[in-house]
């Protein structure tokens, strides 16, 4: 079976520091096989959305090997390199929904890639696959929210109504970040659920962070634990035991000095704090 | 020694300093500009603004004069209307190449392109050569071109216009959320796609309110170019300033103040319904 990510050494900085400014990942280890799940989790700040947007070629490393699908995305042309990224789907954790749009388009908005732009307007005017979306959303529990406005939703509504965009994507990856940190117990095994199944079915590859470990723990079969940028662990969950868990999550901020300097960005706007 | 430490804002200093700068450059601005307000109140001018106030009290309504208002006032929207259609269709897409929303090649490096920053660079300097010249100018040199008539004012405001539309429709994409329209790249819609799934829905009220705007200031605009015989209703006020018939000029001010207050309702009525 042919390997979806092949990372070897990958180091990656956050794209607004400058050159020889700590990284936000260190040489990272890591292959992950096509349809394989896997959950990612770690202390907040520890790189998990960074490592995400890197899978989803949103984010280029700094050193390393990166290889997805095969091949070096940041070898390709921009062209090739964003015809790629249709076959990948990354889900951000605050869901990228316009408020004043209808959730039947933003929904099928996941189509977009694969839609000439003549039918993309046309879709604004009618949509183009109510039915589609119809269905989608129903694995979410949403159906009869398909023609309201996205700002009428709740805060767990819209978090469901961005992660039904990734059953009518066609990619082979899902990349999900925080899918539940909207949702409540119920809700929450449903949506992890409903994203599982889906992936399971079209074979494609799912990396999902989460903070909620119990559900990684529960869900997942294999659990990578990321701690300041490294990766702690990546482990099959049977191997994956509490005193890991806690190291992982043990608080550093606690014995280590307070940083004398805050850190700010090079240039700061008059107004920038306001 | 924790409580000891001290937590300077960074940003502080700059405030200040750029404060400081700012009062400094408007100073000599304030004198330069010979902005005297207090003339307004001396007797004479006091005088004269009273004697011309009384012609106004009395606009002129007879049928022939009105009808030729109205027939003059259709010639100054058209004039607006036709010119900022004209703007659009020259803005949009300079829009869309301008604005560094929606860029594909600066995912994931946060760099642009060499060509593509050049092209950037030449559409924007395209644009502020359009407006740096005022649309007055514009409709001096056309009226030479075209010959009298409503041709140069519509040329005049589209070239201008162009140039404004196409700068503030790039800042209000650009100070929009992009998180919808980043994602949609993210996951490989086109630019156009994600143009119209996710940056449109986010600012489009936003884009709205300022084209009638843009297009009230086209209608008082024309007025302005009618003066250099650009037509329309300004060139008809010209003729009323010049015989001093003080309470001609008074119905067409009315005219433009009923468009301009036509234009807010407009804007209103599109806005309540987007938002």
């Amino acid at each position: 079976m042919a390997a979806t990510y092949r990372l070897d050494q990958l180091t990656v900085h956050h794209l607004a520091t400058k050159a020889g400014g700590a990284a936000a990942l260190h040489a990272l280890d890591l292959v992950i096989e096509q349809g394989e799940q896997l959950a990612l989790i770690g202390p907040s700040g520890a790189g998990k959305t960074t490592l995400l947007a890197t899978l989803a070629c949103a984010h280029q490393p700094t050193s390393g090997q990166f290889e997805l699908l095969g091949v070096d995305p940041w070898a390709l042309t921009q062209a090739e390199r964003h015809a790629l990224r249709s076959r990948l789907f990354l889900a951000p954790q605050t869901p990228p929904l316009p408020p004043r749009q209808r959730v039947v388009t933003t929904v099928l908005a996941a189509r977009l890639p694969r839609w000439s732009l003549w039918h993309a307007l046309s879709s604004l005017f009618k949509p183009a696959e109510p039915q589609a979306a119809f269905d989608a959303l129903s694995r979410f529990g949403l159906g009869d929210k398909l023609y309201a406005r996205v700002d009428r939703l709740s805060g767990g509504e819209r978090q469901r109504c961005g992660l039904a965009r990734v059953l009518l994507s066609n990619a082979e990856s899902f990349l999900v970040d925080e899918p539940l940190s909207a949702l409540d117990p119920t809700l929450s095994q449903l949506t992890l659920t409903a994203l599982q199944q889906e992936a399971a079915a079209r074979n494609a590859t799912l990396v999902c962070s989460l903070h909620q470990v119990d559900m990684a723990r529960a869900n997942f079969s294999r659990i990578v634990g990321l701690r300041a940028g490294r990766i702690v662990f990546d482990a099959p969950r049977e191997q994956v035991t509490d005193a890991m868990i806690a190291a992982l999550y043990l608080n550093e901020s606690m014995d280590a000095p307070m940083p004398a300097f805050h850190d700010s960005p090079a240039r700061l706007a008059v107004g920038a704090c306001l | 020694m924790a409580a000891a430490q001290r937590h300077p804002d960074p940003a502080f200093r700059q405030r200040i300093v750029t404060g400081i700068v700012c009062l400094l450059l408007l100073w000599p601005m304030l004198v330069y500009s010979e902005f005297k307000p207090w003339i307004l109140f001396d007797a004479q001018s006091l005088k004269s603004t009273g004697a011309f106030l009384a012609e106004f009290f009395t606009p002129a309504h007879d049928v022939e004069f009105l009808k030729m208002v109205l027939d003059q006032t259709w010639v100054t929207v058209a004039i607006a209307t036709c010119g900022l259609a004209l703007a659009m269709l020259g803005a949009i897409p300079a829009t869309l190449l301008v604005t560094e929303r929606l860029s594909i090649s600066m995912l994931g490096t946060n760099r642009m392109r060499l060509p593509a920053r050049a092209l950037r660079q030449v559409v924007r300097v395209i644009l502020i050569l359009l407006r740096s010249v005022p649309e007055l100018v514009w409709a001096l040199l056309f009226v030479r071109i075209v010959g009298l008539g409503p041709t140069a004012g519509v040329i005049a405001i589209a070239l201008t216009y162009c140039g404004m539309l196409g700068k503030v429709y790039a800042e209000i994409l650009e100070s929009s959320d992009a998180h919808a329209s980043d994602s949609l790249l993210v996951n490989g819609s086109s630019r156009l796609a994600a143009l119209l799934y996710g940056a449109l829905p986010e600012s489009a009220a936003e884009l709205i309110s300022y084209t009638v705007y843009r297009w009230e200031c086209a209608i008082r605009g024309s007025a302005v170019m009618g003066f250099v015989g650009a037509g329309g209703l300004g060139q008809r006020m010209d003729e009323s300033i010049k015989n001093m018939a003080g309470s001609e000029v008074s119905t067409m001010l009315i005219v433009f103040v009923l468009l301009v207050a036509l234009a807010d309702l407009v804007s209103t009525w599109l806005r309540k319904d987007l938002v």
